[in-house]
């Protein structure tokens, strides 16, 4: 696959990024620089972490209107593969591309730790290696990853089965004790009805290297490589 | 001309920030305080003469950045003279 790592000026998980898809996986990857105007030839997009802008105003809700958001949009819009990861989720939620919005952890604290996750489907393209309520340790490392939606669009989000991961205990227990941040409905991922958008507050890009800590966030990315390179 | 734009939580929306500023005012005493809600004040210098105008375009930029209707409400208006 051809992906492209888009690069804001604040972004700091690009780096891991592009190394996880290029020396990981063996991808073609390159970066692209928020004011391209054009995405080229590529199958897929990361959105990476870190701190576009500076978080000011709200976390990226500048970085929306760089001019290469309007052709990642148009890219999502026509089925591209769209993952944004951490402060890349909060842009597809300002962008529109996804519903909700991440607001500040509860504890008003920067958190940052590896966080078990339970995997909710398993016949999307992003999770079709995992199996059935896995649990993934996947890291946390942020401060406003409190993921909000009103109660009714809540309840189309769970209705379509939109959430993909949710907080839990290492042993898949999801429950208040587990939700790290007081996302609603212990919400960590999430994907668009298209199922070619993937928001996610962990970051599986820091664990696909069992030399670095352990390879959870490995299934992720095989799931997506895998079933583009069979399609 | 000086559009202020007030952006707030949404009522019925945990309001963190405010709920530990509530704690800190208890902690000093202030019990009459039942409710805090922490928000934004976002000062815009335009070139516009026109009230009625430069409030709509700053609803505009609301609408589009400044606040995001998931979370947020906002009030403009235009400030007072600056003596």
């Amino acid at each position: 696959m051809k992906w492209g790592v888009i690069v804001f000026p604040g972004s700091n998980c690009d780096r891991d990024a592009y190394d996880v898809l290029g020396r990981v996986f063996g991808q073609d990857v390159r970066f692209i620089w928020h004011k391209e105007t054009e995405l080229g030839d590529v199958d897929g997009i990361l959105l990476p972490g870190g701190f576009s802008y500076g978080d000011y105003l709200r976390s990226g809700a500048i970085a929306r209107f760089s001019p290469v958001m309007n052709e990642v949009i148009a890219f999502a819009n026509k089925g591209g593969i769209v993952i944004g990861i951490c402060n890349g989720f909060q842009m597809l939620t300002e962008s529109g591309l996804l519903p909700g919005a991440l607001r500040q952890n509860h504890s008003l604290r920067f958190i940052c730790q590896d966080q078990p996750v339970r995997v909710e489907r398993t016949d999307t393209r992003f999770t079709n290696a995992c199996t059935p309520q896995q649990v993934l340790r996947i890291p946390i490392a942020h401060h406003e990853g409190s993921y909000f939606l009103a109660e009714d669009e809540l309840k189309r989000l769970e209705d379509r089965n939109g959430v993909l991961f949710r907080y839990c205990s290492l042993s898949g227990d999801v429950d208040a004790e587990s939700n790290p941040n007081g996302s609603v409905n212990n919400i960590a991922g999430i994907i668009n009805e298209g199922g070619n958008v993937l928001g996610m507050m962990p970051h599986p890009e820091r664990r696909c290297d069992a030399l670095i800590v352990h390879d959870d966030g490995r299934a992720i990315f095989e799931s997506v490589i895998d079933q583009f390179v069979n399609a | 001309m000086r559009v202020i734009v007030e952006v707030m939580p949404k009522e019925g929306i945990l309001d963190p920030q405010g709920k530990a500023v509530m704690q800190a005012l208890h902690q000093l005493g202030y019990d009459e305080v039942n409710g805090v809600r922490v928000g934004k004040r976002i000062v815009l210098d335009v070139n516009e003469t026109d009230a009625a105008t430069a409030i709509k375009r700053a609803e505009e930029m609301a609408d589009t950045l400044l606040a995001n209707e998931n979370v947020e409400g906002f009030k403009v208006h235009v400030a007072e003279e600056i003596a």
